[in-house]
């Protein structure tokens, strides 16, 4: 099923709607004003409209270059977090002079060069159920380019309730998922997923990371149907769920129903306001959720002053092997996936010392040690992060 | 009845980086049971412990959802693609939240290092 896009109504506006460009608007939009598609009508409709990003980092760095190259007439930027020098591998709105800065200023600051001609709003502020409807409110589009499941279904909930298209897009490794939710006569992303996955539940960052191009793709395609939304043209992903396989380089398409009985877009809705959504996921903060395990720890400094005096300790590394080429402690390599069918491989009448990158996966790997009947066991406070920043410096972090 | 699952890049860890993989089976139940036969590991992550589909991985025959048809029962035929869709969550950040890869794990996915937008 496909549908054909539906030019929204513009909501409300403040000022009244641009109804001519500029010369200067004219030559710089002139391949989009000669195709028939986009035309004079299609130009205006971008310059009236109003496009609001939620996140700026690999979805929404593409998204916000192409929204503000294309002259959508306002766009807001919600982010409150800053730029990290890992982060340029993928957020290509950045340049390494931005690290440090307010990930929605810098963004602002890139778009405003890109094209002066058109209002940008950087909202440095997390989206929470509290501010989320009044953000929303004053725009036509909301598009999703978060990474987390409680703001995912935030912002599904809070484009439901207001009646706004959410053009979504998520990202995994080499794989994505594209759809619009929140259309009319559309399903939302309750229909598609009606609970999120328990915490606990998601895999380790073993198994995480993302090709850098991946984002510039899911995000490019978000962009373009945003802009199909708005000058009303061609046959939307309402109702499809696009998906992505970069490696195969393979785009499928599954059909999206609106669910009758869902409690959000179904034909009796039970939720009728923005709830909390931490606890909806069942997400604690990630320190409480390592600590919560309660292992016995060792910090960085100890650890050295020990391997120092010469005492005889176990280091065991439970991360990936691509993880142990850029850099370990010399410690034996059993990633925490294979620990229980590998633990036969360790001497339980050592000491053992285990540490990963941060310190969680190797919580658990205590955890598990310890009910497997291990008793002389630490965990590496911080991981081999805490280990680079307190004891050796030449250690890389990643 | 050869019936093709594609196994989504998340599980891919599961069937030793197998992508798909073909069964013959009637229907798509029957085609899942093979698949977590042959790979045990992924059998937690697609069901439950009393053996139902877990409500955040969804199955589709061809591009059809199996919630609106006849849920794992729904038939299959030869040729047809039966398609895992989890749940993913992921943006930008690099890295998911730290979890147990030891007790019963899912195939959704999160990837965030702190609950930011970015």
């Amino acid at each position: 099923m496909s549908t054909k896009v539906q030019s929204l109504s513009a909501s409300p506006a403040v000022q009244a709607p641009a109804t001519s460009l500029t010369n200067e608007e004219i030559l710089r939009y002139s391949r989009h004003l000669i195709m028939p598609e986009v035309g004079m009508e299609g130009q205006l409709k971008l310059k009236n409209a109003k496009v609001l990003l939620i996140g700026t980092g690999g979805l929404g760095a593409p998204l916000g270059l192409y929204l503000a190259a294309a002259g959508v007439g306002r766009l807001g930027l919600v982010d409150f977090d800053v730029v990290d020098f890992t982060n340029l591998q993928r957020q290509i709105a950045f340049g390494t002079s931005d690290v440090g800065k307010s990930k929605a200023q810098a963004a602002r600051a890139r778009l405003s060069d890109l094209n002066p001609d058109i209002q940008i709003e950087a909202f440095e502020t997390q989206l929470t159920s509290a501010n989320a409807l009044e953000l929303f409110k004053d725009f036509d589009i909301i598009v999703d380019g978060t990474d987390n499941f409680p703001t995912r279904y935030l912002v599904n909930d809070a484009c439901i309730l207001l009646g706004k298209p959410n053009v979504y897009g998520s990202i995994f490794r080499f794989e994505g998922q594209i759809t619009v939710f929140g259309m009319p006569d559309g399903p939302c992303y309750r229909c598609l997923y009606p609970e999120p996955p328990p915490p606990g539940l998601v895999p380790s960052c073993a198994e995480g990371g993302v090709l850098g191009v991946l984002p510039g793709i899911v995000g490019s395609i978000q962009a373009m149907e945003t802009i199909k939304l708005i000058i009303g043209r061609g046959d939307s992903l309402v109702g499809r769920l696009m998906l992505f396989d970069a490696l195969a380089m393979k785009f499928r398409e599954l059909k999206l129903r609106k669910n009758p009985s869902c409690p959000m877009c179904g034909e009796h809705r039970t939720i009728n306001k923005l709830i909390d959504y931490y606890e909806f996921c069942g997400v604690r903060g990630e320190e409480a959720a390592a600590s919560d395990l309660g292992v016995p720890e060792i910090t960085p400094k100890d650890l050295k002053a020990r391997l120092d005096k010469g005492d005889d300790l176990f280091i065991l590394d439970v991360r990936e092997p691509h993880e142990y080429q850029i850099c370990n402690l010399n410690g034996k390599l059993i990633p925490l996936g294979e620990l229980p069918r590998r633990v036969h491989e360790l001497d339980s009448s050592r000491e053992i010392v285990a540490h990963c990158r941060s310190g969680k996966r190797s919580a658990e790997a205590v955890d598990f040690l310890r009910k497997a009947g291990f008793r002389k066991i630490l965990n590496l406070k911080g991981g081999i992060l805490a280990w680079s920043d307190e004891v050796d410096p030449t250690v890389p972090k990643y | 009845m050869a019936v093709k699952v594609m196994i989504p890049t998340p599980l891919r860890v599961y069937t030793g980086k197998r992508d798909s993989a073909e069964f013959t089976a009637a229907t798509v139940g029957e085609a899942l049971g093979h698949l977590t036969t042959q790979f045990g590991d992924l059998r937690k992550h697609l069901f439950t412990e009393d053996g139902k589909l877990r409500s955040f991985v969804n199955v589709y025959v061809n591009d059809e959802d199996i919630r609106y048809l006849a849920k794992e029962n729904t038939p299959t035929k030869d040729g047809d693609i039966v398609s895992i869709v989890p749940s993913i969550a992921g943006g930008t950040e690099i890295l998911a939240r730290d979890s147990a890869v030891l007790a019963g794990r899912s195939a959704a996915l999160e990837c965030c290092r702190s609950l930011h937008c970015c």
